[in-house]
């Protein structure tokens, strides 16, 4: 019988196997960042541990930087520590490090990509939970915890059980307007949070093989949110087109070879999936968050739902909680919900491609007087190019804020923070409570949606705007 | 890390689904570079309200939590693992652990043992109506325990061989790794020349 595309992958990474024990999986390409890591390298001191292979190992600063005044030392005194010992970890070890204001700094999922060191047909692991983002190039990526970063950091190896395998079709096309972030929202409203627990899943489809690079890690990169070990996505001509050229990319001889390699991950024909998903990206409009976990979502067109309505009394309880936290009540539609602050970044959304979408939809608009945009490069080096193309000056002629490269409102580890009770409309993965600072709520939203909504003020998207420049219906 | 056998204890009801590893511990938590001094962080944002049922004082040594579905999703921040164990959990008991948090809690040592949806809710009954009973939980025989007499609860829970065998043995993951070095560089041997690298 033919095998998955996530089996070859992993199959070609067993280093061991034995009866009753998990494989041991070779790690191709570990990627750290300031929070997770800390307490490895300790434990790494304390038994005398070196890096096994710090050519295997990339570094940079992500959670915690400051996205203003980035050229100064980091204000907060804790992050500032945090930061200055993975400096500090990073040149005790040997391990290449991109700190903040260097080129290459940003956020680890965006960085990895972009260097070309994200390849088919790898193993990827950080301590990060949207590793998963990598498997849009037909890797199997996976988030760890500390132990496991000092695991790899020790062996360049992972034990892990075999994950069940599931395909997630998608057919038909995206209608117009319609983003990769729709697509995955709506498939874990489908699935719910814990929907894709235990396997690996591929993407696969017309919808899925018509996405862009930077829409195949979007929905990647929400693997997670539907609990799933990690997501992939079988490499084809857009990916290789993707990587030709970029710094850490093969060339010559071997990138014949390595492309001759990666044509063969894909799935056989005669290979059985353990679970099988198929949606219509034709039928999918776009989609929006009500509630405090990623799979509470509804499309824009729609309304806050009446818990009453869930089959499972767990669910009603739930969305009883969410609708309590995020001060909402049922049956009002999504378009009439008032949002302060609108973010546009992370690595779902944090790539060149979705700021050019952005800045194309704000253009010639101004942001809400009550309202603020807040629009945060992935990386430095998109952060530059974007500037290049002029993007900046969009978004700031809009009334919009330009900001450094990191994690930012995703998180609010740093001073970007939603404060209690303040709405948000995000680009980002998670609509926790809490989530972008004590008390905040948000909406999941995709980047077109995000840029009508900073227009507008309440949930929108483009089609709900006048265009720019007509007279008709502004300032009324 | 230390061996894990049994354990009884106080245990708190925690009666929601989709606790998320943010609800565990927020990220301004997280900067901390030491594997200790979470424990203020633990469910930082429903501490606030003192109804939640940390603050009852029939659960102050508690070190059990009987939780809802889909506990720990989201962030692979071990930090919520340490936050619970800095606070004194030693167990979390639910009927579905999201898989990053399930795995670190092996490596840390603390016990995610996956039970059936309905005994946690016999386990949640029974804690409503006697505050501060304790539960026990053998790793042995896999099995929780709580009450006596006819309403005793006793059922088995899931947690996989592997797992299993590690935290009764407390073994270091890493020191048994280190053992296949020679399976490990002789894989390193097999590794094709265009596979990239960080440093050349």
């Amino acid at each position: 019988m033919g095998r998955t595309l996530a089996e070859k992958v992993w199959d070609e990474h067993v280093v061991r196997t034995a009866e009753g024990e998990p494989d041991l999986l070779y790690i191709d390409l570990h990627l750290i960042h300031e929070v997770t890591s800390p307490q490895a390298f300790d434990g790494l001191r304390l038994a005398g541990r070196r890096v096994r292979r710090p050519d295997l190992t990339l570094a940079t600063e992500d959670h915690n930087v400051p996205t203003l005044d980035w050229d100064k030392p980091i204000a907060d005194p804790v992050s500032r520590t945090q930061v200055e010992t993975l400096r500090k970890n990073a040149a005790d070890f040997g391990v290449r490090l991109h700190p903040l204001g260097d080129v290459e700094q940003g956020i680890v999922h965006v960085v990895g990509p972009q260097l070309g060191l994200t390849q088919p047909g790898m193993t990827i692991v950080c301590g990060d939970s949207h590793t998963s983002t990598h498997g849009a190039f037909g890797a199997i990526a996976f988030g760890i915890g500390t132990s496991e970063v000092e695991h790899v950091l020790a062996t360049q190896t992972l034990m892990q059980a075999r994950p069940k395998t599931m395909a997630v079709t998608v057919t038909g096309s995206l209608p117009p307007g319609v983003t990769a972030k729709d697509l995955v929202l709506t498939l874990i409203t489908h699935t719910g949070t814990g929907g894709g627990q235990g396997y690996i899943v591929e993407y696969r489809g017309p919808a899925i093989e018509e996405l862009s690079m930077e829409g195949r890690m979007t929905v990647c990169n929400m693997s997670i949110e539907w609990g799933a070990k990690a997501g992939l996505i079988a490499p084809d001509q857009t990916t290789f087109d993707y990587l030709e050229g970029r710094p850490e990319a093969p060339t010559g001889a071997d990138w014949d070879a390595a492309v001759a390699h990666w044509r063969t991950l894909v799935t056989d024909d005669d290979a059985r999936f353990d679970k099988e998903i198929t949606l219509d990206a034709s039928t999918m409009t776009p989609f929006v968050t009500w509630g405090t976990n990623p799979g509470q979502g509804v499309p824009l067109g729609g309304a806050v739902p009446d818990p009453a309505q869930f089959e499972e009394e767990s669910d009603r309880i739930a969305a009883q909680k969410a609708l309590e936290y995020m001060a909402l009540e049922a049956g009002t539609p999504m378009r009439e919900i008032k949002v302060d602050t609108v973010f546009v970044g992370s690595c779902t959304n944090g790539r060149i491609e979705d700021l050019r979408l952005a800045a194309e939809i704000i253009k010639g608009h101004q942001v809400d007087p009550d309202t603020r945009l807040l629009v945060v490069p992935g990386s430095a080096r998109v952060r530059l190019q974007a500037e290049a193309e002029g993007l900046d000056a969009v978004f700031l002629e809009a009334g919009a804020e330009w900001r450094g490269a990191g994690c930012s409102m995703c998180l609010g580890m740093n001073p970007d923070q939603l404060a209690p009770g303040e709405r948000s409309a995000s680009t980002s993965n998670r609509n926790f409570e809490g989530r972008q600072g004590k008390g905040g709520r948000t909406h999941l939203v995709s980047v077109p949606v995000a840029a009508a909504t900073a227009v507008r003020g309440t949930l929108s998207s483009p089609a709900d705007l006048v265009p720019a420049g007509s007279t008709l219906g502004r300032g009324a | 890390m230390d061996r894990f056998t049994t354990h009884t204890g106080v245990a708190m009801p925690l009666r929601r689904s989709n606790v998320d590893t943010d609800q565990i511990i927020p990220a301004v938590y997280l900067k901390r570079v030491t594997r200790t001094g979470f424990e203020d962080g633990l469910f930082a944002a429903w501490r606030n309200d003192p109804a939640f049922v940390l603050n009852d004082p029939a659960y102050a040594d508690a070190s059990v939590l009987v939780a809802g579905p889909d506990f720990g999703t989201g962030s692979s921040r071990e930090h919520a693992v340490w936050a619970l164990q800095n606070y004194g959990f030693k167990v979390v008991i639910s009927s579905r652990f999201a898989d990053i948090f399930r795995g670190n809690s092996g490596k840390s040592g603390l016990l995610a043992a996956q039970v059936d949806e309905k005994v946690v809710q016999k386990l949640w009954d029974h804690l409503d109506e006697h505050p501060g009973a304790t539960v026990t939980v053998d790793l042995e025989s896999r099995t929780v325990k709580a009450g006596d007499g006819p309403n005793a609860i006793e059922d088995s829970f899931d947690i996989d061989d592997y797992t299993r065998w590690r935290l009764l043995e407390g073994l270091d993951d890493i020191g048994i790794t280190l053992g296949h070095d020679d399976d490990i560089a002789s894989y390193e041997s097999t590794r094709p020349s265009w596979k990239p690298v960080t440093q050349h």
